[in-house]
């Protein structure tokens, strides 16, 4: 099909399909994360869901064969420019669809393949990842939950946190160690299975922001079948960091899921005001805005680049270390600025007047932002040595 | 990361080629040995190749290959250091003339795409780049009009065959066209720190014709607001070329460097600032590519984006060269280094067409605070 009437079919296809409450602005809660025990905040969510389940556009870059678009580069550009010509909101946000999908379409089976992406495509299993440990944060190839050799199966068992939204996942990638002879990197393998699995249990975690999105996780004696390895045994360290490329370019994007881009110098201008040259009544913080303004452009810049480079079929690799770093010390400074633009207003916790401080939570998240998926000091050190080559 | 059009990597190539053969840093240091400032052997080559019309349309004598692939000629020119009229002449008065068309432009475009000509934009009349406070005037009636003013830092305004001068006729902005030997211009040639031509010109009762003005009121604010969005674009990518030339040196010396018994690049306090600044050059080179791609593209975002390219390329910029001497350390701050070299020209560049606060500003008034 030529490329322009892609464009109309699409836009004529949205104009029936999206529902017009899909076009408002969103805000967390807002979110559809699907899953067994998601539920839909209206029938508009559902439908508009449903209707780009089928066309496969809530993956439209993944096959068809497996619940995607199949679309090219090119369609895939014009299908986001059209659904934001609309404000049309994601269909369908999910760990599945950022990270676990393109480690699948890398390095699972054909019949994994064919099982596991159609449920992350329709948005009917919510998956969490098991990763980080207790004594396995930036270290994380040091991890020793263990998977036991069982004939039929493995036998997992030791625990995970910050397991994001475990306990409202359904099922988990898990990277455990199954190979206890092998060296560090080459012992563990990377597994999926049912958090409803007999001996999984989990507890949130109460962060600074008062939300828990993260949860310890436990495994006792987990019984997960060996159909349900991705890759080789002991190969689950390679498969991780590939992922970990992904989930970096997620962090990264700062317009992901995580926070509403707020208008920084609207929200200046209505709790400072304007001084007798029309400047903000705050030249510091004004200053300090500017540069952060002319930051903000140069990584949306970025990452238009970055995206039109991956749509023509690179792989980003360790440069994801790159938008992560870069998007999420952007992200917190972004967050700093606007909750010293709020003033006292914005420290202000509970109650309808400032969306219950929701200026103030969302700042409190960011600090995560630099830590979670890899801290900046281990971005800097990945792109030190495999970007720019320096001695280990 | 960036994509170029099969045209684009061409000259990329080429200028990369041609520059680091003859072209670079040590041809720099034989110009500055022997006072040539302007380097003006180079313009035929240039021309041949193209790059002296790049911006400026076929109908006119250029090749009119576009803002994009001008900028990966600038980005050579900065990370080889290569003295060469090509952001004064070909893209300000290129852009300048292609704008205002006309029979200066049918004059002088073809001219300067040949390379038979050079011309420079005399703007700035004070230390700080303030293109829009003009005490040059035009004054008396048509027949008898007389320029009276003075300019400082006209980039190649020593060596250039015609300047085009900003002055004020009344309240209008009038852009002339004034031939630099004329009765009552004084020009005061200035060596510089980056040992690039600049000059002060005095305008003294200059006879202007009324043929010489190129435009005046709205049609020369707009020809000079496209004439500076394209300079700073390009400005930025040749300083970006130069960043980039400084920290390629400082990594490789971190790779060789040893001290304490170990190569100083295994030292993490040197690793996670080499590697900021990688990611800072780049998230530059985005912008910078996007800021000339919106200038060909003749989008709504021109000036925002080539703006914000110039005042990040001048944080991006010192960064580069201020950490590279300093993770050179003692030799870094010799002559012989070429450091220092790129350090100075990246300094010229920053106050060239406006510096990061100048152009931060212009973007807080923009978002209304």
């Amino acid at each position: 099909m030529d490329i322009d009437t892609f464009r109309s079919e699409t836009r004529a296809w949205l104009e029936v399909n999206c529902p017009a409450e899909m076009r408002t602005p969103m805000g967390e809660d807002d979110i559809c994360w699907g899953g067994r025990k998601f539920v839909f905040r209206s029938p508009a969510q559902k439908q508009w869901l449903e209707a780009m389940a089928a066309k496969g556009w809530t993956v439209p870059a993944w096959p068809k064969s497996y619940g995607g678009g199949g679309l090219s580069g090119d369609e895939q550009k014009i299908l986001a420019e059209e659904m934001q010509r609309i404000n049309a909101r994601p269909p369908l946000q999910s760990f599945g669809i950022w990270m676990l999908g393109p480690a699948l379409l890398q390095f699972g089976s054909e019949e994994q393949k064919r099982h596991y992406l159609p449920l992350i495509a329709r948005g009917e299993i919510r998956w969490c990842q098991g990763y980080s440990e207790p004594g396995a944060g930036s270290d994380l190839a040091g991890l020793q939950t263990k998977g036991v050799d069982r004939g039929d199966h493995f036998e997992v068992t030791g625990q995970k946190i910050w397991t994001s939204y475990a306990d409202k996942a359904d099922w988990i990638f898990c990277l455990v160690r199954t190979e206890p002879e092998e060296k560090k990197h080459t012992g563990i393998s990377f597994l999926l299975f049912d958090m409803e699995s007999a001996g999984v249990s989990t507890k949130p975690i109460k962060l600074i922001s008062g939300a828990s999105p993260f949860c310890e996780t436990f495994f006792d004696g987990v019984k997960v079948p060996k159909d349900q390895i991705v890759g080789a045994r002991g190969q689950g360290w390679t498969i991780a960091k590939y992922l970990l490329t992904h989930e970096r370019e997620m962090i990264g994007a700062a317009d992901s899921a995580l926070f509403a881009k707020s208008d920084l110098a609207a929200d200046a201008l209505a709790a400072i005001g304007l001084d007798d040259t029309g400047r903000l009544d705050d030249p510091m913080l004004r200053a300090e805005m500017g540069q952060f303004l002319v930051d903000e452009l140069c990584f949306d810049a970025h990452l238009d680049m970055t995206g039109a480079y991956m749509r023509a079929g690179h792989e980003l690799g360790a440069r994801s270390a790159e938008l992560k770093y870069l998007g999420t010390e952007l992200n917190k400074r972004r967050q700093s600025l606007r909750v010293a633009a709020g003033g006292s207003d914005d420290l202000v916790w509970e109650g309808a007047a400032n969306d219950a401080g929701q200026a103030a939570k969302d700042w409190l998240r960011s600090k995560a932002n630099t830590i979670e998926g890899g801290t900046s000091e281990v971005m800097l050190s990945i792109l030190s040595k495999a970007v720019l080559k320096l001695p280990g | 990361m960036e994509l170029l059009s099969e045209d684009q990597q061409l000259i990329a190539d080429s200028a990369a080629g041609f520059l680091r053969d003859g072209h670079g840093i040590a041809a720099f240091r034989a110009l500055r040995e022997v006072g040539d400032d302007a380097n003006s052997a180079i313009l035929a080559d240039l021309a041949e190749m193209g790059w002296m019309g790049i911006v400026i349309p076929e109908a006119l004598g250029g090749v009119g290959l576009g803002y994009r692939a001008a900028g990966l000629i600038a980005e050579e020119l900065g990370r080889n250091l290569t003295v060469s009229p090509f952001v004064s002449s070909a893209i300000l008065a290129g852009t300048a003339l292609a704008s205002a068309g006309g029979d200066l432009a049918q004059n002088w475009a073809p001219k300067i795409a040949t390379g038979d000509a050079v011309v420079a934009l005399a703007m700035d009349e004070a230390a700080k780049h303030r293109p829009e406070r003009i005490a040059t005037a035009v004054t008396g009636a048509p027949g008898a009009l007389k320029l009276n003013g003075r300019k400082t830092y006209v980039v190649d305004g020593g060596v250039a065959d015609r300047l085009i001068v900003t002055a004020k006729r009344g309240d209008d902005l009038c852009l002339v066209m004034c031939d630099p030997l004329a009765v009552g211009v004084t020009r005061a040639p200035q060596v510089m720190l980056d040992h690039c031509n600049t000059a002060a010109v005095i305008f003294e009762d200059v006879e202007i014709a009324g043929a010489d003005i190129l435009a005046q009121g709205a049609a020369a604010d707009q020809i000079l607001a496209k004439t500076l969005a394209a300079g700073r674009a390009i400005a930025a990518a040749e300083q970006l070329g130069v960043a980039k030339a400084a920290a390629e040196q400082t990594y490789d010396y971190l790779r060789t460097r040893k001290q304490f018994g170990v190569l100083i690049g295994q030292f993490q306090a040197l690793q996670h600032r080499a590697a900021d600044l990688y990611c800072e050059l780049a998230q530059v080179s985005s912008l910078i590519a996007a800021a000339l791609n919106a200038l060909d593209e003749d989008s709504a975002e021109v000036e925002t984006l080539t703006r914000a390219a110039k005042a990040k390329m001048a944080r991006v910029g010192r960064q580069a060269t201020e950490e590279g001497v300093q993770m050179h350390g003692g030799i870094g701050m010799t002559d012989e280094m070429d450091l220092g070299l790129l350090m100075k020209r990246d300094r010229a560049l920053t106050e060239f067409l406006g510096d990061a606060g100048y152009h931060t500003e212009w973007i807080l008034r923009q978002r209304g605070i």
